[in-house]
């Protein structure tokens, strides 16, 4: 398979500040790449330079075989950019929003107009085209700005953020959207700082953080990567914790962990939901046990143990050092 | 099609969205028509009394002009704080996103101000001729003389084009234009007559364009002072010629200028 969009060693400083240090990435066609990382990891500034925006200061990239720095207008032509923050005019009705792009890829007039109708239709927003989008709700103007990705029918997509500030049925109701569009083979470029997103979307996910990718891989090979699944129990007294942890480690694979407080006990396991068949029948039955399962790590926590900090969003621009605030947590 | 003829369609393409917001939002064009009405009742009622332009002409009559240069300058500044309104916001990078002409933002921005400035300048006309101002020459004349209004207008919304992208927001603009602007308008002709000034103001206001599209003006539409002749120097002698190479100099300089400050820029 060849790739549609390839970058290598990226580079991108703003003032002392650097957004991009050495980032490479590629996506096959008709794939799906979701871009991970906190506020200010530089997934937005990977987006502008894929998307001719921005000129990185090192590094090369191609979209769609088009060399980005060389001829952004031959990548411009190709790709369709829905942004973090909707790129859509609030003066303007959302047909004439659609009806304008459509003029400005040069559809000529009869085109533009039936496009902006078909995708007004299609992203359920007909009732709406002819009001003013400042009327519109969240949700309706970050579909009114998706449809504006697609007026060309593009072959790449670049998705940044786009469920960022939603609510979630609108959230939910974008990413069904999203996967109808990857069906029908369109490459897509997803960034987010959702960690469920990129799981539920993405073929394939790049870590980033610091301008840098930290980790690459499916989200399964990522979950993997920081070990595998834990059982966790949690017992009714504090008496019962001794005989559960003599019972959890004949089938820990590592250390079983005691939390006293929450009366958990949590050991790493290899085997699924045999082993938890296992653990409850090695308890006799005079352990009650209030609550029983097996945990497969999330996104969250691959992201905790490969940066050290977590991914909650900070407030205002100083999300970098927030994280050295943290203690690096191992699992 | 050309590069050129690209731009000036996906200009009109942007120009019609600029107008569009005129229309959805008219607050805006009516506090840019109320301003110069204001400007002709002030100087014509509050300090036409005592001014004495000399001989023959009145005070309104003389004015007219130069508030309508004071008017195309003016209105040149909501080029750049629209266009600065525009890179704050999201829209920017959906054009910038597009395989669209990289001028087009910029043609289509100083194209729908030229319509701004016709209303303008149609209003002014008419609060004019309500207090008294007159069209003296010939209808071609008259037409030239907004003809060369509009024109110096329209260079005069590039370079506010400049200026728009070069600040970091709306608010920096309104106060950095108003910094250039009272100077460069109250330090002419526009107003009072200059033979008063005193001497560096003096030859300040005589080679000031704002002086020249005024004198101009004047005499396009035949309000000049048959009494006290203007100014001996050549800028208000040539008035029309001077004012059009100001208008040429201010293009040729500043059209190329903000593409390349539109292209590098990035939205703040």
């Amino acid at each position: 398979m060849t790739d549609v969009i390839r970058a290598r060693g990226l580079v991108k400083h703003y003032k002392e500040i650097k957004a991009l240090d050495g980032l490479d990435l590629d996506v096959a066609e008709g794939r799906v790449l979701g871009l991970l990382g906190p506020n200010g990891a530089g997934k937005t500034t990977a987006v502008r330079i894929l998307t001719t925006l921005l000129v990185p200061d090192a590094g090369t990239a191609e979209v769609a075989g088009v060399d980005v720095i060389g001829d952004p207008n031959g990548v411009r032509s190709r790709i369709g950019l829905s942004g973090q923050y909707a790129a859509v005019d609030e003066h303007l009705t959302g047909f004439e929003n659609l009806d304008m792009i459509g003029r400005l890829y040069r559809m000529g007039k009869k085109g533009s107009r039936f496009r902006a109708r078909e995708l007004l239709e299609r992203f359920d927003l007909d009732e709406a085209a002819d009001r003013p989008v400042k009327t519109y709700s969240g949700g309706m103007r970050r579909r009114l700005d998706l449809a504006g990705a697609l007026v060309a029918q593009p072959a790449v997509l670049f998705l940044d953020e786009p469920t960022t500030g939603l609510d979630p049925r609108s959230r939910l109701s974008m990413w069904e959207i999203i996967r109808e569009l990857v069906s029908r083979g369109t490459t897509l470029l997803l960034t987010t700082q959702y960690l469920e997103e990129a799981d539920r979307l993405a073929d394939e996910i790049v870590v980033i953080d610091h301008g840098k990718a930290i980790a690459r891989g499916t989200a399964d090979q990522l979950k993997s990567q920081i070990g595998g699944e834990r059982v966790e129990l949690v017992v009714e007294s504090h008496a019962h914790l001794a005989a559960v942890r003599e019972t959890l480690m004949r089938v820990a694979v590592g250390d079983v962990v005691i939390d006293e407080q929450t009366r958990t006990v949590t050991a790493p396991v290899t085997g699924g939901s045999s082993v938890l068949i296992e653990v409850l029948r090695g308890l006799d039955g005079s352990v009650s046990v209030l609550d029983v399962g097996l945990r497969r790590p999330t996104l969250d926590d691959v992201f905790l143990a490969l940066t050290g900090h977590g991914t909650i969003e900070e407030n205002g621009a100083g999300e970098h050092a927030n994280g050295a605030q943290r203690t690096k947590e191992s699992v | 099609m050309s590069a050129l003829t690209w731009a000036v369609a996906d200009g009109l393409v942007v120009a019609k969205r600029n107008l569009i917001k005129i229309k959805r939002v008219p607050e805006m064009i009516v506090w840019i028509l109320l301003s110069p009405i204001m400007f002709v009742l002030l100087f014509a009622y509050v300090f036409g009394g005592a001014i004495d332009v000399g001989g023959g002409i009145g005070y309104r009559e003389f004015l007219i002009a130069g508030v309508f240069a004071q008017t195309v300058v003016f209105g040149a500044t909501y080029t750049g704080a629209s266009l600065a309104e525009d890179m704050q916001k999201g829209i920017i990078d959906r054009f910038r996103s597009l395989p669209m002409s990289r001028s087009a933002v910029l043609i289509g921005r100083t194209a729908s101000d030229v319509f701004n400035n016709i209303l303008s300048i149609g209003i002014m006309a008419l609060t004019g001729l309500l207090v008294g101002w007159r069209i003296r020459t010939s209808l071609w004349d008259a037409v030239a003389g907004f003809a060369l209004l509009l024109l110096f207008s329209y260079a005069f919304s590039w370079l506010m084009a400049v200026v728009g992208l070069l600040v970091p927001n709306v608010e920096v603009i309104n106060n950095a234009s108003f910094m250039v602007i009272m100077p460069l308008t109250f330090i002419s002709n526009a107003f009072v007559p200059i033979d008063g000034f005193p001497t560096p103001l003096r030859i300040f206001a005589e080679w000031n364009p704002v002086s020249a599209v005024t004198q101009a003006a004047r005499e396009l539409f035949g309000n000049t002072n048959p009494a006290a002749a203007a100014s001996e120097a050549w800028s208000m002698q040539n008035s029309v010629l001077y004012t059009l190479i100001w208008i040429g100099v201010i293009l040729a300089i500043f059209v190329p200028l903000s593409v390349r400050l539109y292209k590098k820029s990035v939205t703040k």
